[in-house]
Parts: structure tokens; C-alpha cells; sequence
């Protein structure tokens, strides 16, 4: 457990005069739904899921992390929004937000699994550390790793949130002393990777709502990583990208292309290579709440060749670049010379000519035969 | 006007059949033309046509407008030499020259209804006159054709009226016998609107194209653009008859005005002239001899154009060349070719309408142009069958049915 959360246990408490109405309820599950890329329909029926109470159960594990991806789901523009996550799941462990502490906490664990035994979702935030066996990080005398395969086991569904449960995160920068590394390593298995730091919110809502609602889980590429939310560069969709197709950057912070909100590629924007959707979806449901739109270069947070490997302000080859170097015409070309209609006129022209010689040949021919009295008295 | 006292001279109608194996090939081109027209009129330019938004102006506005009109410039021609300079002598070549000059107006006019996008409305153009904008030059262009067709066409009236007082239907005969004395007295005042007409007609079809500016190439683009025009097209006239007239005797068997035609042979030379002075004088003037030998497109085809402007007067230089028929046909088809090359130039090469956009006149409006040509020739072939048009006796001569005081 994290020592912050050992200090200020937190309840989730929900003082009912701050309850939140239907219309506010609708809108948060619509784009957690449409994160996912779920049809309207399908969003019905979501919505309908967290309403009616069938909450998916959660057991949320912290190893090797900073809680950012914890705040960053509860800390949502205004308060309300995080008791509505708390509506949508059932949140049945979770080590910074439970009340409880010590034995008491490790009870609620097994009940929890014991409870919703093959149908739980277990997410896991922060790496775990391999090196001299895992001791870097234990509670209750367990290291990381035993807790996760133990857990990891009887889930249903199994996501790590955040670089540092995807990779291994910053834990794993250079010389990483503890070994940390992420999930999917550790199990040996695929897990639903929602890499980020910290992940964006919805995309963790998206994956659990559709879990809940259909039984099923996103399209994911090659890194675990759902298609829906990682498909596409920071680059491709980013709200700069006209400045970088014109060329207009910022050349360091705080010039005039900086403060014009130019393209930062040459402060060492990640962007075209980062695949992430935040160039879409903003952070807190606040606009522009997200490094470049803050004016900060894309750090790569989502790439685990990128963040804390490849230093902030070095600029990085493009991925794909689209478009090419050279663009389209502008114009599309008019009119054209079909052979035929030359030929036609060809035809027509030659023939004119010609005859009128051959006429004139004829005219000068006949002349010259003229009988004498017919000439012209002069 | 003495030159009428001489039987010889008085016009009247060649006779004979109409559908002569020549004439039933024309007539076949003619058809050809009718069917792309329909097909044009039906399912519109974009369909019939390469027209496209920067070249609105094809071949029907180049050769059937602006060369066609040039071309049907031998009646203003005539006119110009037989009433202002007096040269009575060459009266008789006046009427073959009112019609081919009606004919090649006409064909423009509906060359013109062709080319507007919506025909349907054109019919507003005359009529709504307080729409008119009296600054368009194009507005001048559309008056000015349209009246001058009508002229031309009320020039011609006695010639149907002469052959109308010896109609066996009666009412034509009352007609004609009416209209003919009163065509002698109302002649001199058409004549003078025939004068005025094409001289503001003939330059403003140069004024057009000097309203595009800097989209005209350089070797072109003068201000004396309009005069270039107007001094062309007496030449082209001038040819014009020429053409015709040799041609129509050699091909109606009829004999030729030989020293008439060889007089305008001669008076192509002055006209010309000028026009060189002016056209290589400009290009002096404004420092574009560089350009003239650039031998780009626009150099190439600027050299062939004055090139054959040169070749036609030193066909005509002396006395011998203008006696020679052949020779004299060829050159007026010399100047004939420059005129038109001329024309085309300056309306669809030097016409630079931005990238990407070309033009080339499609098979439809190929086959429209030749088919209305062809209308053109077959109404003439007609009219002077009929009509006393032609001067100069036929081998079977026939006695002119109302001689000319």
C-alpha cells in the first residue's frame, strides 16, 4: 500500500444532497461508451447496466507508483463525476480509497475473491519489481508478484492502468534498481494494457463498462493496447498539426511561435510517434487539458521506447508521415485533347486546304483556257 | 454607276439543278452538324462541348463568331470600296458579297445561340433593354451582329424582290412590286447603318480580348488590338470575294470578273500594308521583337500568322501575279488562313487563363462548326440558283430579268 494512502484513508462518501442527476449520470457513461467506440445503442444498454446496479466488481492492486492514474480518475473537473465512477463499478478493493486497514484489509481481498470468483476485474496500477525475488515492494509480507499471480488467477478481466502496470513505467528508467517491470511480463499473458501517465480516465471506464455490459473486451494491437484509444498517433489528430504540415514551430519556449501555439516538434514533441487518443480526448473533461495543448511537448507517456527512455527534448523521427512532401494539386486539371476531336479537326482543316488548292489549280487551269475573245477589254 | 449600263454586269439567277453530286455531300455535312446540334440543344455544352469554366469561348465564338464574321466582312468590304471610295466599277461584285456576308453573319448569330449556355432566354437580350449594361463591350458585340444581319439581309431584299415581281403567286408579286421601289429609296440610309455597323462590330471583337488583361500573352496585347481587327477583317473581306467569286464561277460555270477581281486583288495591297505597319510597328513599339523570336508556341505561331499576312501581297505585287486566277485564288486563301490564324491566337492560344486549364474544340463542336459551313454553303448554292445574285453571262446565257438603271 502507498504511503499516502497508510496516512489519509480516504471513503468514498456521498453526502446526498451532492447526488447526481440522471441527465449528468447519462453524459459521463455516453463518453466512457463512446471512448470505447460503442454504438448508440450499445451506450443504451450500457447506461441501462450501471443503472440497474449489476456493477462490474473491481479489485484495484497499487505496486510500483505515484497514484497519479488513481487521481487522475477521481480528480474529474467536478467532484460529483468521481462518485458516478464509484456508481459504475464496484470498487470492492481498492488500496487508497477503502477504509480499512491491516488484517482487516487483507480479509476484504479474499472475500472479494471469493465472492466474484473467474468474474472480477482486476486492475492493476504500477509496476512490479523482479529483481532479488520482488522484496522491493510487499504488504502483509507478500511480494508484488505473488499477490498479482494470486489475484490475477481467479479475474475475469485483467487491465493494467498506467506506464508503470503496462512496461514498467519510470520504476523501469535507466538503471531500474528493482527490476520493475509490467504485468503482462510478469503473468506471461496479454492483459488489457491502458498505458498513459497517467491513462486517460475514460479509456479504463470504456474497457470496464463494455466488460460489464457485454462480457467483452476491446480490439487491442500488438502491446495490449486497446485499438480504439491507441489505433492512431498523438500526431495525426493533434489540433497543432496544421502549424507542423506549414511548418510554423516553436523554437523554444516561450518564442513567438510558442506563444502563437505553434507546432512543438522541435522541442522534442513525442506526438508522431506516440499512440494515444489526448489530442481527442482531453483530460477532466476540461479543454485543452493535455501536455500540447498546454504547450508543453508530448512526453510519449504511452510508449514504453519513448517515455523516460528517450530524453524530453529530443526530437524523434516522424512515424508515417502523412501527408508526403509533396501535396496533391490544388486544381484539378480542365478541358484535354482527345485524339478524335484532333483527328476530326485535322480532317476538316487538311481537307479545306487542300481542296481550296486543288480549286485553285483548277481556277488557274480553266483561265489559262480561256477563249481569247472572252478576255477583258483593258 | 455606269458600270450597270453594261448588260454583261447585270446580276441574275444561275438556274439549274439544285442537288448536285457536290452539293449532296455538303448536304450530308450538313446533316451530320444538324444531329450534333439537337444533340447540344438537348443535353447541353458541358455534355457537347470541352467548354470549361476557363475557356467559356471555343471554336463556335473563334471561327464561326469572330473569323466567320471577319471572313463575311466582303460586303462592309465592298461597301467601303463601291460608296465611300466611289469605285462604282465594282458594283456588280457587291451582291455575291451582301450574301456571303449575310450568310456568314447568320451563321454566327445562331453560332452565338449555340454557345449561350441557357438559348432559351436569349430571346430577353433585345427586348428587356433597361437590363442592358452599356459598358459591356460584349453587349455592343451581341447589338451590333444582330442588327447587322439584318441589315445585311435588307440589303440584299431586292434581289428577292426582283425575282419576286415575276412570281406566279400573286401576293408575291404585289409584295415585291411594292418593295422594290421603295428598297431604291430606303437603300442609301441601310447602306450607311451597313458602313457603320461593322466598323463598331469588327474592332470590338478585338476590344473583348483586351479586356482580359494580362491573360492575353504579350505578342498580342495592344491597344490596337480593335484597329488590328478592323483593318484584318476590309483585308479578309477583300479575300473573301475573291474566293467566292472565282470560286463560284469556276464552280457554276460562270465566267469570272476577272479584272474586278483582280482590281481587289490590288486593293488588298494598301489594307494590308497598313495592317503590317501597324501589327509589326506595335510589336517594335512595345519591345517585343525578343518575344516574336523566342520560338516558343506563341513565337511559332506568331511568325506563320504575319508570315502569311507577308506572303499574301508579294502573290499580289505585280499586275501578272493579279491577272493569274490560280495565283490570285491562292493568295486571298493565303490571307484568308492568316486572318484566321490571326483570330485564333489572339482568342484561344494567347488567351492564358491560369494553370491547368486547356481547351481543344471536341468532336460535337468540330462537326457543328463544319456542319453549319456547310449550311452556309448550301444556301448560297441555293439562293444564287434562284436569285439574281451572280453577274456575268453562262455559257447558256440567260437575259437578266430586270436590268439595273
Amino acid at each position: 500500500m502507498s504511503w499516502s494512502a497508510r496516512l489519509h484513508p480516504i471513503t468514498p462518501s456521498r453526502p446526498p444532497t451532492l447526488a447526481l442527476s440522471r441527465r449528468d449520470f447519462v453524459k459521463v457513461c455516453t463518453m466512457a461508451a463512446a471512448a470505447v467506440g460503442m454504438s448508440s445503442t450499445a451506450v443504451a444498454q450500457v447506461i441501462e447496466t450501471a443503472a440497474t446496479g449489476a456493477r462490474p466488481s473491481v479489485i484495484w492492486l497499487h505496486f510500483q507508483e505515484c497514484t497519479g492514474c488513481t487521481e487522475s480518475l477521481l480528480r474529474t473537473s467536478h467532484p460529483d463525476v468521481a462518485d458516478v465512477i464509484l456508481d459504475l463499478i464496484s470498487l470492492d478493493y481498492h488500496e487508497t480509497l477503502m477504509a480499512a486497514a491491516g488484517h482487516q484489509a487483507e480479509k476484504s481481498l479474499q472475500d472479494a475473491m471469493a465472492a466474484n470468483a473467474g468474474k472480477y476485474v482486476l486492475v492493476v496500477e504500477g509496476a512490479i519489481p523482479t529483481k532479488e525475488n520482488g522484496i522491493y515492494c510487499q504488504i502483509g509480507g507478500r511480494t508484488a508478484i505473488e499477490m498479482l499471480e494470486d489475484v490475477a488467477a481467479k479475474a475475469g478481466a485483467i487491465i493494467s492502468i498506467g506506464s508503470c502496470a503496462s512496461w514498467g513505467g519510470i520504476p523501469s528508467a535507466d538503471p531500474n534498481p528493482t527490476g520493475a517491470t509490467g504485468v503482462s511480463t510478469v503473468l506471461g499473458k496479454t492483459v488489457v494494457t491502458i498505458p498513459g501517465c497517467p491513462a486517460n480516465p475514460y479509456n479504463f471506464l470504456g474497457v470496464v463498462l463494455q466488460y460489464a455490459t457485454f462480457g467483452t473486451l476491446p480490439a487491442l494491437d500488438d502491446l495490449g493496447r486497446p485499438l480504439f484509444a491507441y489505433g492512431r498517433t498523438i500526431h495525426e489528430h493533434c489540433p497543432r498539426r496544421a502549424h507542423f504540415d506549414a511548418g510554423r514551430f516553436a523554437n523554444k519556449f516561450g518564442d513567438e511561435g510558442h506563444r502563437l501555439g505553434y507546432c512543438l516538434y522541435k522541442l522534442g514533441c513525442k506526438g508522431p510517434q506516440t499512440h494515444a487518443n489526448c489530442s481527442v480526448m482531453h483530460f477532466c473533461e476540461v479543454i485543452d487539458a493535455w501536455p500540447i495543448g498546454l504547450g508543453s511537448p508530448c512526453f510519449g507517456c504511452t510508449e514504453e521506447k519513448l517515455a523516460f527512455r528517450v530524453p524530453a527534448f529530443q526530437t524523434i523521427d516522424i512515424e508515417r508521415p502523412t501527408p508526403p512532401d509533396t501535396y496533391p494539386p490544388i486544381y484539378a486539371e480542365q478541358g484535354g485533347v482527345s485524339p478524335v476531336a484532333t483527328g476530326v479537326a485535322g480532317i476538316i482543316g487538311g481537307a479545306l486546304v487542300g481542296a481550296g488548292y486543288v480549286a485553285s489549280k483548277k481556277i488557274g487551269a480553266a483561265d489559262a483556257d480561256r477563249p481569247s475573245d472572252d478576255r477583258p477589254a483593258s | 454607276m455606269s458600270a450597270h449600263a453594261d448588260v454583261r454586269h447585270a446580276p441574275g439567277p444561275v438556274g439549274g439543278a439544285f442537288f448536285t453530286p457536290g452539293v449532296k455531300i455538303v448536304a450530308v455535312v450538313a446533316g451530320i452538324g444538324a444531329l450534333a446540334i439537337v444533340y447540344r440543344l438537348a443535353f447541353g455544352l458541358g455534355a457537347a462541348t470541352n467548354l470549361n469554366d476557363g475557356y467559356p469561348w471555343g471554336l463556335w465564338i473563334a471561327f464561326d463568331v469572330v473569323t466567320g464574321t471577319a471572313l463575311a466582312c466582303g460586303g462592309y468590304a465592298m461597301a467601303l470600296l463601291v460608296y465611300i471610295l466611289n469605285k462604282g466599277q465594282y458594283h456588280p461584285l457587291v451582291r455575291p458579297a451582301l450574301l456571303t456576308s449575310a450568310f456568314g453573319y447568320t451563321i454566327a448569330g445562331v453560332s452565338v445561340v449555340l454557345d449561350v449556355g441557357r438559348y432559351w432566354l436569349l430571346w430577353k437580350v433585345p427586348l428587356y433593354f433597361w437590363h442592358w449594361n452599356l459598358n459591356s463591350v460584349l453587349l455592343e458585340v451581341a447589338l451590333c451582329i444582330m442588327a447587322y444581319t439584318m441589315v445585311l439581309w435588307i440589303e440584299l431584299s431586292p434581289a428577292f424582290f426582283e425575282r419576286g415581281v415575276t412570281a406566279e403567286t400573286p401576293w408575291i408579286r404585289r409584295v415585291s412590286e411594292r418593295g422594290l421601289p421603295f428598297m431604291k429609296k430606303a437603300l442609301v440610309w441601310v447602306i450607311a447603318l451597313g458602313l457603320l455597323l461593322p466598323t463598331m462590330h469588327q474592332s470590338s471583337l478585338g476590344s473583348l480580348l483586351l479586356l482580359a488583361g494580362p491573360r492575353l500573352h504579350e505578342l498580342w496585347n495592344t491597344p490596337l488590338l480593335p484597329l488590328l481587327f478592323l483593318v484584318s477583317c476590309v483585308g479578309m473581306g477583300y479575300a473573301a470575294v475573291v474566293m467566292e467569286g472565282a470560286l463560284a464561277s469556276s464552280v457554276l460555270k460562270r465566267r469570272p470578273e476577272r479584272e474586278m477581281l483582280a482590281g481587289l486583288g490590288q486593293a488588298i495591297l494598301p489594307v494590308l500594308g497598313l495592317y503590317l505597319v501597324l501589327r509589326l510597328g506595335d510589336l517594335v513599339w512595345r519591345g517585343q521583337l525578343g518575344a516574336l523570336f523566342a520560338f516558343d508556341l506563341y513565337s511559332v505561331l506568331s511568325l506563320i500568322e504575319i508570315g502569311l499576312f507577308i506572303a499574301a501581297p508579294l502573290m499580289l505585287a505585280t499586275e501578272r501575279q493579279r491577272a493569274d486566277m490560280g495565283n490570285l485564288f491562292r493568295a486571298a486563301m493565303v490571307l484568308v488562313l492568316g486572318g484566321a490564324l490571326y483570330r485564333f491566337d489572339v482568342y484561344l492560344v494567347a488567351f492564358n487563363p491560369g494553370a491547368h486549364w486547356s481547351y481543344f474544340p471536341s468532336v460535337g463542336e468540330t462537326l457543328v462548326t463544319a456542319g453549319l459551313v456547310s449550311l452556309e454553303v448550301l444556301g448560297y448554292v441555293m439562293i444564287v440558283k434562284y436569285f439574281p445574285i451572280l453577274t456575268g453571262r453562262a455559257p447558256e446565257a440567260r437575259a437578266p430579268i430586270l436590268a439595273r438603271t
